[in-house]
């Protein structure tokens, strides 16, 4: 039987991986992803995990490895962070260019500079086009879920694409948390071995990632985005297989008290949680707000997104990142999302949290407020950056 | 292009764009971006088949008479049999259609 225990996130991801019977782990330890992949070296060493673990010199060969291992058919795992992630930025591309199946943690980390080993989301947002899948946690129990769903998502046959997990760094990576950690029994019962179609195999030889002449380049985009607009239908019939059989449910986008709403606020992350707070204390006080957190990043969930909003009059976003020269990069995509709405809600951007700096509920409440306030002014700023020193 | 790659829709495009035939660079036309083509003046040839070594695309072979020529469908126009030539046998001339 399942039993909750008391354990640091990032030791508990190890465990899901684990208890997915991974065959390789490919990864270069960098703060604050550090705990997963030790803990891993561990179990692999201590012969508690059935698997191979290569200690690769820098995250662009943990993913080349990793992009080997997959190939020849094998239940492949890696995690980074941060600048780690930035190092392998382009073989992140060819990981879902070539349908491999890697599951990746990211413990969300700021990039450089100034260096910071903090945790924001500039580094989920430069792989946001690679192509992968990608799925924000905002707890312990969410991450150990969602590593083991990764794993059967990834390698469906429809689907064989890569999986990222985000899970902030720091503020979720480093806590210890009363998670239930399932058994082996209804982890393997859940998680169908994997068969990759066409693997490395020297009797039967076939050449992957070879060069496309531009007669062929069009296609092979077109057919990879088929691919990862298609995934959906597979994410959301695992998610349901996993609530069915272990009792928790996940939504390619969350709501907490978003019914009757007429303003709600929008984050990703483990800063929901936060935030949640903030709307009870707020809804004490008798204002109708609401929460609502995009946990499936990638494909970008665009019908849920305008049916959670449809009653909404004001959306304030907060974004854990800043494109420098446009502003958040997750309210720019909202309104992108919602351009096409005839009953358009006002989107109100705020920048914050940036390198590790904490949003507390009271924060949430002075955004809100302020959000509100430039709802009301009617102002078209595009964003605003909150809690700087000026 | 005289492959079939021009025919391929995106729905024929193998899982991650893995090749499952061998030989696939045969069927591959690299002639047709040539601007310029070998011609010969085989009175000059030694048979010393220097040009066949040099060329990149790995495309001259000895006809029935034994004459070094290119196979036009992969010669990519470089010029580098005619430069390599010790007989000045061959002439590179512009392709005009
Ligand atoms: S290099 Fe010149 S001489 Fe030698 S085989 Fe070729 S065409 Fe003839
Ligand atoms: S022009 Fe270049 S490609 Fe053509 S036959 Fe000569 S060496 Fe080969």
């Amino acid at each position: 039987m399942a039993k909750r225990t008391g354990i640091e996130v990032s030791i508990a991801v190890s465990e899901a991986v684990k208890l997915a019977n991974t065959d390789v782990i490919a990864a270069y330890p960098i703060t604050p992803q550090t705990h997963i992949v030790e803990h891993l070296a561990e179990l692999v060493a201590q012969g508690e995990l059935n698997a191979e673990y290569i200690p690769v010199e820098s995250e662009h060969s943990a993913m080349s490895a990793c992009l080997g291992s997959s190939a020849a058919g094998a239940r492949t795992f890696t995690a980074t962070a941060g600048q780690g992630l930035e190092l392998m930025h382009e073989v992140v591309y060819v990981a879902s260019s070539m349908r491999l199946p890697i599951v990746m943690a990211v413990a969300n980390r700021a990039l450089s500079g100034p260096l910071s080993v903090w945790g924001d989301h500039s580094d989920v947002m430069s792989v946001r086009d690679t192509g992968w899948i990608q799925i924000f946690v905002e707890n312990g129990q969410e991450a150990v879920d969602n590593t083991i769903c990764a794993f059967r998502m990834a390698e469906d046959s429809r689907v064989l694409l890569p999986v990222m997990v985000h899970l902030d760094g720091f503020h979720l990576s480093h806590m210890v948390e009363p998670i239930m950690m399932p058994d082996q029994k209804e982890v393997d019962e859940f998680l169908p071995p994997f068969n990759y179609p066409l693997p490395l195999d020297p009797s039967k030889p076939v050449t992957m990632g070879a060069f496309a002449p531009p007669i062929v380049f069009t296609e092979a985009k077109w057919a990879q985005e088929m691919n990862l607009e298609q995934s959906k239908d597979v994410i959301l019939e695992v998610w349901k297989k996993f609530g069915d059989k272990f009792g928790r449910y996940y939504n390619p986008v969350e709501c907490y008290r978003c019914d009757d709403c007429e303003t709600l606020i929008m984050t990703m992350g483990s800063f929901s949680e936060t935030a949640m707070m903030a709307i009870d204390k707020l809804r004490e006080e008798g204002k109708k707000i609401g929460l609502f957190r995009i946990r499936l990043w990638r494909p970008f969930p665009f019908e849920e997104v305008r049916e959670t909003v449809k009653n909404a009059k004001a959306i304030i976003v907060l974004d854990r990142a800043i494109s420098l020269g446009m502003g958040g990069p997750v309210a720019s995509e909202l309104r992108n999302a919602l351009y096409p709405l005839e009953k358009r809600p006002k989107i109100m951007g705020f920048v914050g949290g940036l390198g590790g700096r904490d949003i507390t509920p009271t924060d949430f409440e002075k955004i809100i407020k302020r959000g509100l306030e430039i709802a009301a002014a009617g102002s078209n700023r595009e964003f605003e950056i909150y809690g700087v020193r000026e | 292009m005289t492959n079939s790659e021009d025919k391929m829709t995106w729905k024929d495009v193998e899982i991650g764009c893995i090749v499952t035939k061998p030989g696939s660079a045969t069927i591959t036309q690299t002639g047709d971006w040539r601007s310029r083509r070998p011609t010969y003046d085989f009175s000059k040839c030694i048979k010393c088949a220097i040009c066949q070594t040099y060329c990149p695309e790995g495309c001259i072979h000895q006809n029935e008479k034994g004459n070094y020529v290119a196979d036009l469908f992969y010669c990519k126009g470089c010029g580098i049999c005619a430069k390599e030539c010790p007989k000045k046998v061959i002439t590179m001339i512009e392709e005009k259609e």
